[in-house]
């Protein structure tokens, strides 16, 4: 925030006398200048919260004593559909709970170690000057409290975390999470503040293999991790999950990575981040499209939302967000933007470019009108098609993604209803379904730009492929579908 | 009278063979190997039920009579009366401070083990002395410490004995040992200056002989995160005793 103040005096020079213009300095000083003198009035409980969740923005214009309590239980929770994992938290969820203090802030810490558990466990705040960040003051027993108590001399985003022998394993098993030590002036206001946070995990079953999974050390030394995620499940961030905003709103996500392997290379689908704090320095990059968060670090990025639909949080070290689960999910409300954004459009690009395929569609198309068409005819010309419209979304192989697309193969929902999953092509789908047992809450957007004869095609592949078996679907029932129902309103086509 | 014999209703005392093994932290690292004479060991773990007994006879040790500075709160803290523990009684005692074990070996004439003799018995599997260097059965340790804390305790001596004929090394309890804060608060430790970075983050494995012995990492982990009045939930003991000559 200080370079756009920055930028704002160079530009107020320019135009106005300088000596209007207030010096801005070009250093916060670092921990130098961190000390705004001792802590004034009563000790302060901090109000902790849990991922997603930010505590408020701190409202005191003087130093304070911040008592933190934070409690170390150890607990099995669910890291995927089915799959259990003994985790160690930090209050009771992974990541640990968000901590919020300012600047110069005195923080009395105590970590307690409930009576229940099995391991001993400290801490490292890497807000911390001193020491093994607070770990060796805090060396704490089974059903027993410690107590130590530093100055936030640094501003910034910072990680903390478990960092008992041996320390892998600890946080590997989800010990760590974040505290805020905000600038005096606090941040810049923003409409949204979200927590997020990466971990990689490492069972010995494979992923998704159901089941309590115990941690395997060989594939952490090996740094073969079976699932990442954000915010410790699968899950935890789609469907009723998904983080919300509003069109026209500035959302601030912190980011973080407690690792305790894996580097992650941040980035919003659909979105270009407008400020970047990146490794949770204090002075913003601008306009970058994927961030790199370290283990053991953490970043805060800014950007303002101007189209409504669904935007999906992933490491862009891709196949851990499509497959070990590295997967979230924003979703903006609001007014269509058609200028920024139209909407899908068939994007006949596609169809060019598969040669074989335009024949095989031409060839269907001249046999339909002569009364001819095979089964076996739409359904080659069904899967030419749906590779360019569907499978962005559902996958070649029709398994879609777990929690966030559902699957079109071996599907209960889609095999219920022929008339119904015509209604769906032709005019999207919003809100709640249950595909085989799994929720969903996404968006498809609705399909209208399709001839009849191409979403009878495509439908009557997907019918009759993955495991699935139906009659096929005419161009006459899809125009029927046509003529009763709408577009919903603010669709694109 | 041999003290095994006055502990055959507790469980028995096994003669454990003089050997040696290798510590995570050997005092000399031109030698990692320690030396561990004979001794005698409890085959299991001390139960609820021995410790009741010791308690009924000796009223200071009950929970409402032990100093503040010998045993923590937490010590018998699920007890439902001075000499009542919850069932079952064949489970590991815990909730038990250092000085409590130590007071309870000593009363029936015996000891706590040393960190060296625990560690050394603690290497045997069901059919090596040694099997410090078998990955499978280090797994096999290791998972012990990751599994859920609900498992719970289970009744002592369920499982196979080891090849020194001792039950419950590894899968039940924590146990005391007499010198528990050996390896990280030694004097010529602390006086080294390295006794505060043994205590976080990786710095452990600097001077560490095999970093691939996870649950050793463990136990003196835990060991060292006690202090002689503490308790907890997860921790108990068994005795031990010099090996007395023909």
């Amino acid at each position: 925030m200080r370079s756009i103040l920055l930028a704002l005096a160079t530009l107020t020079a320019c135009q106005a006398p300088p000596a209007a213009v207030a010096p801005v300095p070009f250093t916060t000083g670092g921990s130098a200048a961190g000390d705004f003198g001792p802590p004034v009035g009563d000790p302060i409980i901090a109000e902790l919260t849990n991922a997603p969740n930010v505590p408020p923005p701190i409202d005191r214009d003087e130093p304070a004593t911040v008592v933190v309590n934070l409690e170390v239980v150890e607990k099995v929770m669910p890291i995927s559909e089915g799959v259990d994992y003994t985790m160690w938290t930090f209050g009771g969820e992974v990541p640990g709970k968000f901590i919020r203090v300012r600047q110069g802030d005195t923080v009395e810490f105590h970590l307690q170690n409930h009576p229940d558990n099995r391991m001993p466990h400290n801490i490292d705040l890497h807000a911390v000057t001193g020491p093994g960040g607070g770990a060796a003051s805090s060396f704490t027993a089974p059903g027993h409290e410690s107590q130590f108590t530093f100055q936030a001399l640094n501003q910034g985003i910072y990680v903390y975390h478990c960092a008992t022998a041996p320390v892998g394993m600890h946080i590997a098993n989800g010990m760590y999470g974040m505290i805020l030590v905000e600038p005096p002036e606090g941040l810049p206001p923003v409409d949204r503040e979200y927590y997020v946070m990466q971990g990689d995990f490492y069972t010995v079953g494979k992923y998704r293999e159901k089941g309590l999974q115990p941690f395997d050390m060989q594939k952490a030394i090996e740094e073969n991790a079976t699932y990442v995620l954000f915010n410790g499940a699968e899950g935890s961030l789609t469907g009723d999950n998904a983080l919300q905003a509003n069109v026209g709103e500035t959302v601030r996500l912190f980011v973080g990575n407690g690792g305790p392997n894996l580097v992650s290379s941040f980035h919003v689908i659909g979105e270009i981040f407008d400020r970047v704090y990146t490794d949770g320095g204090t002075f913003p990059q601008e306009n970058v499209q994927t961030t790199l968060v370290a283990s053991g670090g953490a970043t805060m990025v800014e950007f303002d939302v101007e189209v409504p639909g669904t935007y999906v949080l992933v490491d862009h070290s891709i196949f851990r967000a499509f497959n070990k689960g590295a997967i979230g999910m924003l979703k903006v409300d609001g007014p269509e933007s058609l200028g920024v954004y139209s909407g899908l459009e068939l994007d006949s690009i596609y169809v060019g470019d598969l040669g074989d395929h335009e024949g095989i569609i031409a060839a269907v198309t001249e046999a339909e009108a002569g009364g001819t068409v095979t089964l076996e005819q739409q359904i080659a010309a069904g899967e030419a098609l749906f590779g360019g419209s569907c499978s962005a979304c559902h996958q070649t192989t029709g398994t879609g993604v777990e929690g966030v697309f559902p699957p079109l193969a071996g599907s209960d929902f889609l095999m219920a209803d022929k008339e119904r999953s015509i209604g769906i092509v032709l005019n999207g789908l919003t809100g709640p379904v249950t595909v085989n047992g799994s929720d969903y809450n996404s968006v498809m957007p609705p399909m209208r730009q399709l001839n009849d004869d191409e979403i009878a095609h495509i439908l009557t592949y997907v019918r009759n492929s993955w495991g699935n078996s139906g009659d096929a679907v005419t161009a006459e029932e899809v125009a029927t579908v046509r003529s009763t129902t709408d577009a919903p309103a603010g669709a694109a086509h | 009278m041999l003290w095994w014999l006055a502990i055959a209703a507790a469980g028995d005392g096994v003669a454990i063979q003089a050997g040696s093994y290798e510590p995570l932290y050997p005092v000399d690292p031109a030698v990692p190997r320690t030396f561990v004479s004979s001794f005698i060991l409890d085959a299991t773990p001390v139960t609820r039920a021995d410790f009741s007994a010791f308690v009924a006879e000796n009223e200071r040790w009950q929970r409402e009579r032990v100093p503040a500075v010998l045993a923590d709160p937490g010590y018998l803290a699920s007890w439902s009366g001075p000499t009542e523990p919850p069932a079952p009684l064949d489970t590991p005692v815990t909730e038990v401070s250092w000085f409590a074990a130590r007071a309870y070996c000593e009363w029936r004439g015996a000891r706590l083990p040393t960190e060296d003799e625990w560690e050394y018995v603690s290497r045997a599997s069901e059919d090596s002395l040694d099997a410090s260097k078998d990955d499978a059965w280090l797994a096999r340790t290791l998972a012990w410490y990751g599994s859920p804390r609900t498992a719970g305790s289970g009744r002592v001596g369920q499982h196979a004995p080891n090849a020194h004929g001792v039950h419950d090394m590894h899968g039940l309890v924590w146990e005391w040992v007499e010198d528990f804060n050996n390896t990280l608060f030694g004097t010529d430790v602390r006086e080294g200056g390295d006794a505060e970075t043994l205590r976080f983050c990786g710095s452990g494995t600097l001077s560490a002989t095999d970093v691939s012995d996870y649950a050793t990492f463990m136990r003196i982990a835990y060991r060292s995160s006690l202090q002689g009045k503490y308790t907890t939930r997860g921790m108990g003991f068994r005795c031990a005793a010099d090996q007395e000559s023909p």
